[in-house]
């Protein structure tokens, strides 16, 4: 047996909420800048906006279990020079508001920041009612739109940070579980200082063999898959691309030239999301061979959602599978 | 067939005693189901359960052998996140086994965290996403005119639930086709899952709301079973406009440490809290049967 102890080990890496760093990084935006807003519609001891809530009782708004409603109020906020930053779980955000946030904010580019909780199948036990593995492409969709998927609550710190600064409609999406931390403190990867930048991905490991391009909780399982694959001396890379749109197409190119073998891998459908954006920019402008990891065009079920990730396709194994695949494909 | 039909069975103390020990045993089935799932929905799912233990156990028409019967009685739980004490009366009805019921929220269990009319025998509409239930039941009462079917179609609501637009459009419908066949009911409990309905946003006053909006109205303390037979029932002979019913109810109710407690909206308990919760349970239920 090879020891697996030594790489990427998801029993030996801390967790943490995203949407705790998510409530924290808030109130601290709000202490700096009084022009940001929260808004919520009856989950904001859930998504944690309740720590802004808490700290800044007259610049929050819980309106209830109403999203069209939650969309509206935020988009007239933000027209009279608010920042508002706008949460609900991703189901409800994406599905219930999207008329509203399409009409009232993304087409008027208006600077509403939407940041569901919740995202795919980390919702877990409240089963398919509660899921939305189609929130990346149906928000990719929308001109104007920035579409953020953070890897874990180090990164979803930064990202908050930088979407405060960002101008204009902009939907984050979040889990529901402790996951993983792929950081250290401090944003930091195997040492090395980084620096997030919407629209920039991450290449946290370099591969000559394949490259696996991750977002959201599916970073850690990819690091996994790779280091896993390192003791079968293949020597595959991990993108994280934190940013789902703008797509960092160069990177996407630029592993495509120097691998030809290529893995997306998302907690999403393969419909649409990382994998359909990959696909796309691969497909007008070098196409390469190519597995997509996501839920296979189903609406999935109640479970613990480690479980559901092991039956419905989204470990590392399942991407060491792929690119296994992948690179017979390239032969 | 084995048609429940007990609509007609005379509300003597002998039936109010049955109904009362039944919405004990859905208590105690919420419970036991939601900690040993480890999550769940428990507060909601109390506060409803006398309301659920009146249908199923005596007013609705249904045939636990034939699901799909075309003449039963329809029931959608629009609050979903209340299944368990729906899955509970299922299987006391025989729609499924109460083995099933350890199974909630795993991998793989005919019942899903929140209902699935596919997967769940009895469950009439899918339903988790707040605020739907009711356009749901509006179309299945148009369905029934047209077919000159005679059954009645009833939805449960979360007072919270109330917040959703949606909610409003179905009351203006409902009016407008004056569905008769058609009735709401409003779980009361003044709770949602943030905090009080009256902080979050405001409802009050509800009772006129509904009645603007061009409804028959009625209020109930929904934890009185000779109350909730007599108002469906009454209900019925309410003619040419749908009826809601504002059942006025606890929020974790028969449970005193869970009774108006926010937390316990989507909170599981622990095995400890579980014990002392149905052993007060318990005692509860003795006191009803020394009445
Ligand atoms: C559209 C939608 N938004 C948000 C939620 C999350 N949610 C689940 S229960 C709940 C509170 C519901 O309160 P209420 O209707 O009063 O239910 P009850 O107190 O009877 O349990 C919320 C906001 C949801 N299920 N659906």
């Amino acid at each position: 047996m090879k020891d697996r102890s030594k790489g990427f080990n998801l029993e030996t890496r801390q967790e943490a909420l995203m949407r705790e760093a998510y409530g924290r990084t808030l109130a601290e935006l709000g202490e700096k800048d009084s022009s940001i807003v929260v808004l919520d519609a009856d989950l904001s001891t859930s998504t944690k906006t309740s720590v802004f809530a808490e700290r800044f009782p007259e610049r929050f708004f819980n309106v209830g279990v109403a999203e069209a409603n939650l969309m509206g109020i935020a988009a007239g906020l933000a027209s009279a020079g608010k920042i508002p930053f706008v949460s609900t779980f991703s189901v409800f955000g994406t599905e219930k508001g999207l008329s509203q946030f399409k009409q009232s904010i993304a087409y008027p580019k208006l600077n509403v920041k939407i940041v569901v909780t919740h995202g795919g199948l980390t919702v877990g036990e409240d089963g398919a009612s509660h899921f939305c593995l189609w929130d990346i492409a149906i928000m990719r969709a929308l001109p104007n739109t920035t579409v953020v998927v953070p890897a874990d609550a180090i990164e979803t710190e930064m990202a908050i940070m930088a979407v405060a600064k960002h101008q204009g409609p902009t939907f984050v999406r979040l889990t529901r579980p402790k996951t993983p931390l792929v950081y250290e403190e401090g944003y930091r990867y195997s040492g090395h200082q980084l620096k997030f930048e919407i629209g920039k991905s991450v290449t946290l490991e370099d591969g000559g063999d394949a490259t696996i391009i991750a977002t959201g909780p599916l970073v850690a399982e990819a690091l996994v898959a790779a280091s896993n694959l390192k003791m079968e001396n293949l020597d595959v890379g991990v993108i994280n691309m934190h940013t789902v749109k703008p797509l960092d197409e160069r990177t996407v190119l630029k592993a495509a030239v120097e691998t030809n073998a290529l893995v997306t891998a998302e907690d999403h459908s393969v419909i649409g999301g990382l994998g359909g954006a990959v696909t796309e920019v691969l497909a007008e402008n070098r196409p390469t061979p190519l597995r997509r990891i996501g839920v296979r065009d189903e609406y999935g079920e109640s479970g613990p959602w480690r479980k559901l990730y092991e039956r419905y396709g989204l470990t590392s194994q399942h991407i060491e599978k792929a690119v296994r695949e992948v690179l017979k494909m390239k032969r | 067939m084995v048609v429940f039909d007990r609509k007609s069975e005379p509300h003597d103390p002998g039936l109010i005693r049955k109904l009362k020990k039944t919405a004990l045993s859905i208590r105690r089935d919420v419970l036991t189901m939601t900690t040993r799932a480890g999550s769940g929905h428990p507060g909601g799912s109390l506060s409803c359960a006398d309301l659920l233990a009146a249908l199923y156990f005596h007013h609705l028409r249904y045939d636990p052998e034939n699901p799909g019967w075309e003449d039963r009685d329809r029931f959608i739980l629009s609050k979903g996140h209340a299944c368990p004490a729906l899955y509970s009366a299922l299987s006391m009805a025989g729609f499924f086994s109460r083995e099933a019921l350890r199974d909630l929220r795993k991998c793989g269990s005919i019942l899903q965290g929140h209902p699935d009319m596919n997967t769940t025998p009895g469950i009439e509409a899918s339903t988790g996403s707040l605020g739907q239930g009711l356009s749901i039941g509006c179309g299945m009462a148009l369905a029934a005119r047209l077919d000159r079917r005679e059954y009645r179609v009833y939805v449960l609501m979360g007072d919270g639930e109330m917040n959703e637009g949606q909610v409003w459009e179905a009351a203006m419908a409902g009016a407008h086709y004056e569905v008769d066949n058609l009735l709401a009911i409003v779980d009361r409990n003044m709770i949602q899952l943030d905090g009080p309905t009256e902080k979050i946003l405001r409802l009050e006053p509800l009772n006129e709301k509904w009645k603007a909006f061009g409804w028959h109205v009625m209020e109930i303390d929904g934890h009185d079973m000779l109350q909730i037979l007599e108002a469906l029932d009454a209900a019925e002979k309410i003619k040419h406009k749908p009826t809601v019913i504002i059942a006025h109810t606890v929020k974790g109710k028969g449970v005193s440490f869970m009774e108006n407690q926010v937390k316990y909206h989507g909170k599981a308990l622990t095995e400890d809290e579980l014990q002392k919760a149905l052993e007060e349970l318990d005692r509860g239920g003795e006191g009803e049967r020394q009445e």
